[in-house]
C-alpha cells in the first residue's frame, strides 16, 4: 500500500470512530429530546448526561482529526467539498457550536427554565447536525461534488434524494447506537426500568431505520447508479455484514444481551461506512478524482503518517483509560470504585 | 486539472468572509487563552490545597475547574468552526497550500485530543481517583494546551513567512513540511501567543476577584483567588514585552511592510523617528508624537539604522495603515500599563508584604482582564491586517483564496447571530457560576436537581 492509501484508511477509521462515538453522543441528544416532560424525563436525561458528559469532547475531536487529515493529504478534495457543500457544512458548524455549548451550559445550570432552554438547544442541534452530516456524505457519494472551487450546485449538491436518505440514516443510526449504549449504561447503574425504556426505544428506531434503509436501496438505484453498482458489486460482502450485524444487534437487544448488542450495532454502522468506501474506491470525488491524483506530495504524506503513528501511541492508551474509567461501576458517596 | 483559484467572489463576499473569519477567530482566541492558561492555575491550586491542607485552595480549584469545563467546551466547539471555515471560506488557500501548512494542524489535532481526554478525566474523575493521581491527570491538560497553541500559531507564522515548498509555473512542488513548520516567524510568534495566553487567563481571573475584593469580600479565599493568577500574569508581562520587542525587530528584517504599517512609515531611510499615537491621513502620519531616531534605535540600536518603509512595495501590496498602527499602539500601551500594575504589587509586597493600600490598585486590576483581552485582539489585528493583502505572504492574495460561491454574506449573518447569542449566554452562565455555591466540578444539575 502507498502512504496515501494508508492515510486514507486512517482517515476513514477516524470517520468510523466519529460515527460510533461522536454519533452516539448526537443520538443521546435525540433521546434527550424525546425523553418527555421535565419530571418524567429526568432519569433518562440524567443517564444521558452521565454517559456522554466525560467523553463527548474527546469523541468530537475525531471530526477535527478527519478534517485535518483530508486537508493535509488530499487538499483539493477538501477544498472542493468545503466550497461546494458550503451550506450544509456551515449548518453543521453552527449545530456543533449549539450542541456543545448548550450541553456545557446545561451542566452548569440548576434552574428549571435554564435546563429546559439549554436542553432543548442541545437536543435539537443533536438531531440536525447528523442530518446535515449525512447530506454531505450523500452529496459526495452520489458524485455531486466536482473537483474545483464551488463548481457543484450550491443547493442540489446536498439537497437530493441520496443526501436526504443519508441524512435520515445518520439520524436513525446515531439514535440507535445511543439507545443500545444507554441500555447497557442503565443496567450497569442497576436501573432496570430505565434499561427497559431504552431497549424499547432502540427496537423501535431499529425497525424504522431498517425500513428507511430498504427503501433507500430503491432511491440509490435511481439517484446514484454508480454507488448502487458498487454497493451491490464489489462491496456486497461488507453490505451483507452490515445487514447481518444490524439484525443480530436487534435480536440481541430483544433478548437483553446488551453488551453483545453494542458490539454488533457498532459493527453494522462501521460496515456501512466501509462498504461505501469500498464501493467508491479508488475514487474520492466521483467520477474521476482518484486517491493517487488527489494525494499530496510524498514528503507530506510521509511526515503526516509518522506524526499520526506517534500521535496514536500517545492517544490510544489515554482514550482507553478515559473509557475504562467511566465504564466502571461507581459509588459516588463511598468513593469506592470497583470493576464489574 | 481544473483551476483551483478563486476568481468569482465579489468584494462584498470577500469582506464578509474576512469579517466572519475575524469574528470567529477573535472569539475563539479568548477561550483558547483560558484553555492554555487556566489548567495550570487550577492544577497549582489543587496541588497547594493538597500539600497545605488549606481548604481555600481546594475551593478555588473546584471553582476554576467548573469554569474551565464551560470555557473548554465552548472553546472546543468554537475552534471546530475555525477548521470548517478554513475550507468554507478559504478553499483557495487549502487547495493550493493545504499540504504545506497541514502538518502543524495534524499535530495540533493530537494535542487537542490529549487535552480533551485528560480534561474529561480531570473534571469528571475528581472523586474516582486518589487525590495525588488526580492532580497528575491535570498535567497533560496543561502541556497539551500549550502544545496546541504552539502548533496553531506555527501555521499562522507560516502564513507570514511561507517556507518549505517551491513554486514552479504557479504550482506548489517539492513540499518540505518540516521546513514549513520551522519557518523564521515561528519561534517568536508562538512564544508571544503562549505568554499572551497566560496573561489573559491570569489577569482575567484576577480581575474577577479584584471586583469581589472591591465589594468588601477580602477573606483569604478571595485574596488567594486574586493573588495566584495575578502573580503569574504579572511575572509573564516583562518577558512578553521583551519577546514583543524582538518580534518587531524580526518584522524589520523579514516582513518590512508590516512594520512600516505599524509605524505609518512611508519612506525608507535612516534616523527614523518612532510615532506614538496619531492617524494616517492623506497618505502620511499626522498628529503623532515623534521621538527622534526612535525606530532606528529600536530596530538596530543606532540612529543610522535604515528602516524600510511602505515604499519598498507597490501600493497594491501595502496593508491598510490605520488599523495596524492603532491596534499596535493599543497593544503596547496596555502591555506597559500591565507592567506597571505588576510592579506596583511587587513594590508594595517588598515593603510590607501586602497588597497596595490604594483602592486604585484593585480598580485597575478589575479592568486588567478586559484590557489584556483588548491587547490580545489588537495584537491579532496587527499581525493579520498587517499581512494583507496577502493570505500567504507574497504568494497568495486573500482575494484569490476566498470561496467563489455566492452569498457568503448570509453565512456571516448567521455566524454573527449565533455568536451574539453565544456571547450573551456564556457571560450569563459564567456569572451564575460566580454566584453559585462551590461544589466539586463533576457535579451538575444531574446530581443536584430533582423537581
Amino acid at each position: 500500500m502507498t502512504a496515501a492509501q494508508w492515510l486514507l484508511v486512517l482517515a476513514w477509521a477516524g470517520v468510523t470512530l466519529y460515527a460510533l462515538l461522536g454519533g452516539a453522543d448526537f443520538g443521546g441528544g435525540f433521546w434527550d429530546m424525546l425523553a418527555g416532560g421535565t419530571r418524567r424525563g429526568l432519569r433518562q436525561r440524567r443517564l444521558i448526561e452521565h454517559s456522554i458528559g466525560p467523553v463527548w469532547e474527546a469523541n468530537h475531536v475525531w471530526l477535527i482529526f478527519v478534517l485535518v487529515l483530508f486537508w493535509t493529504c488530499f487538499p483539493t478534495v477538501f477544498a472542493s467539498v468545503a466550497s461546494t457543500l458550503y451550506v450544509p457544512l456551515t449548518l453543521i458548524a453552527l449545530g456543533i457550536i449549539a450542541r456543545g455549548a448548550a450541553f456545557a451550559f446545561r451542566k452548569a445550570s440548576t434552574e428549571l427554565w435554564q435546563l429546559r432552554l439549554f436542553g432543548g438547544a442541545f437536543a435539537l442541534s443533536s438531531v440536525l447536525t447528523p442530518f446535515f452530516l449525512g447530506t454531505v456524505a450523500g452529496g459526495v457519494a452520489s458524485g455531486r461534488v466536482p473537483e474545483g472551487l464551488a463548481r457543484g450546485d450550491l443547493l442540489t449538491s446536498w439537497w437530493n434524494p441520496t443526501s436526504v436518505l443519508a441524512g435520515l440514516l445518520a439520524v436513525g443510526t446515531t439514535a440507535y447506537l445511543a439507545a443500545v449504549y444507554l441500555t447497557g449504561d442503565a443496567r450497569r447503574s442497576h436501573d432496570h426500568a430505565l434499561a427497559e425504556v431504552f431497549r424499547r426505544r432502540g427496537l423501535i428506531i431499529a425497525v424504522i431505520t431498517g425500513a428507511v434503509t430498504l427503501g433507500g436501496i430503491l432511491v440509490l438505484r435511481d439517484d446514484a447508479p454508480r454507488l448502487y453498482a458498487g454497493l451491490t458489486g464489489r462491496a456486497l460482502p461488507v453490505v451483507v455484514i452490515s445487514a447481518l450485524g444490524g439484525i443480530a444487534s436487534l435480536v440481541l437487544l430483544f433478548v437483553r444481551r446488551y453488551t453483545l448488542a453494542r458490539v454488533t450495532a457498532a459493527l453494522a454502522v462501521a460496515a456501512v461506512l466501509w462498504g461505501w468506501a469500498l464501493a467508491q474506491y479508488p475514487l474520492l470525488l466521483p467520477p474521476d478524482v482518484t486517491v493517487a491524483r488527489a494525494a499530496a506530495e510524498p514528503p507530506v504524506l510521509h511526515a503526516t503518517l509518522v506524526s499520526v503513528i506517534v500521535g496514536m501511541i500517545l492517544l490510544v492508551p489515554s482514550l482507553l483509560w478515559l473509557f475504562s474509567l467511566f465504564q466502571r461501576e461507581h459509588e459516588p458517596d463511598g468513593g469506592v470504585t470497583r470493576t464489574s | 486539472m481544473p483551476d483551483m483559484l478563486a476568481v468569482a467572489a465579489t468584494p462584498a463576499d470577500l469582506m464578509a468572509a474576512r469579517e466572519q473569519m475575524a469574528l470567529s477567530l477573535g472569539w475563539h482566541i479568548i477561550l483558547a487563552c483560558f484553555g492554555v492558561g487556566m489548567p495550570a492555575l487550577t492544577v497549582f491550586a489543587e496541588w497547594r490545597g493538597l500539600r497545605t491542607g488549606n481548604d481555600d485552595y481546594v475551593r478555588l480549584a473546584h471553582r476554576w475547574a467548573k469554569v474551565m469545563g464551560v470555557l473548554f467546551a465552548v472553546g472546543a466547539v468554537s475552534g471546530t468552526i475555525l477548521s470548517f471555515e478554513m475550507g468554507l471560506l478559504w478553499p483557495g488557500l487549502m487547495a493550493t497550500y493545504g499540504q504545506v501548512m497541514g502538518l502543524p494542524f495534524a499535530l495540533e489535532g493530537f494535542a487537542f485530543f490529549i487535552e480533551a481526554i485528560f480534561l474529561g478525566i480531570y473534571l469528571y474523575a475528581w472523586d474516582r481517583l486518589p487525590p495525588r493521581r488526580h492532580v497528575l491527570t491535570g498535567l497533560p491538560v496543561c502541556v497539551a494546551g500549550v502544545a496546541s497553541a504552539f502548533f496553531v500559531v506555527t501555521a499562522n507564522a507560516w502564513m507570514n513567512q511561507p517556507r518549505g515548498f517551491d513554486l514552479v509555473n504557479g504550482t506548489v512542488t517539492h513540499v518540505r513540511p518540516w521546513a514549513a513548520i520551522f519557518n523564521p516567524a515561528m519561534p517568536l510568534q508562538t512564544l508571544h501567543m503562549i505568554l499572551a495566553a497566560f496573561m489573559v487567563a491570569g489577569f482575567g481571573i484576577a480581575s474577577v476577584y479584584a471586583v469581589g475584593m472591591l465589594r468588601g469580600r477580602r477573606d483569604r479565599y478571595h485574596r488567594l483567588g486574586f493573588l495566584v493568577p495575578f502573580v503569574v500574569a504579572a511575572v509573564v508581562t516583562p518577558f512578553q514585552i521583551f519577546v514583543g520587542d524582538n518580534l518587531a525587530r524580526h518584522l524589520a528584517s523579514h516582513q518590512p511592510p508590516k512594520l512600516a504599517a505599524i509605524e505609518g512609515l512611508n519612506h525608507t531611510g535612516s534616523h527614523v523617528p518612532i510615532s506614538i499615537g496619531g492617524l494616517y491621513l492623506d497618505g502620511r502620519m499626522r498628529y503623532a508624537v515623534r521621538i527622534p531616531n526612535g525606530l532606528s534605535l529600536l530596530v538596530g540600536y543606532r540612529p543610522s539604522t535604515v528602516v524600510r518603509g511602505l515604499d519598498t512595495v507597490p501600493p497594491r501590496d501595502r496593508p491598510p495603515v490605520n488599523p495596524v498602527h492603532l491596534s499596535f499602539q493599543a497593544m503596547v500601551a496596555i502591555g506597559f500599563g500591565l507592567l506597571v500594575l505588576g510592579a506596583w504589587l511587587a513594590l508594595s509586597w517588598w515593603r510590607r508584604r501586602d497588597l497596595p493600600r490604594s483602592p486604585w490598585f484593585l480598580r485597575f486590576t478589575a479592568v486588567s482582564g478586559v484590557a489584556s483581552v483588548i491587547a490580545l485582539e489588537t495584537g491579532w489585528v496587527t499581525t493579520e491586517v498587517g499581512r494583507q493583502p496577502w493570505i500567504v505572504w507574497q504568494h497568495q492574495r486573500t482575494a484569490d483564496a476566498v470561496n467563489p460561491a455566492p452569498g457568503l454574506w448570509a453565512g456571516l449573518v448567521a455566524v454573527l447571530a449565533v455568536y451574539i447569542v453565544l456571547t450573551v449566554t456564556t457571560a450569563y452562565v459564567l456569572n451564575r457560576l460566580r454566584a453559585s455555591p462551590v461544589g466539586a466540578p463533576q457535579e451538575g444539575w444531574a446530581e443536584e436537581y430533582a423537581p
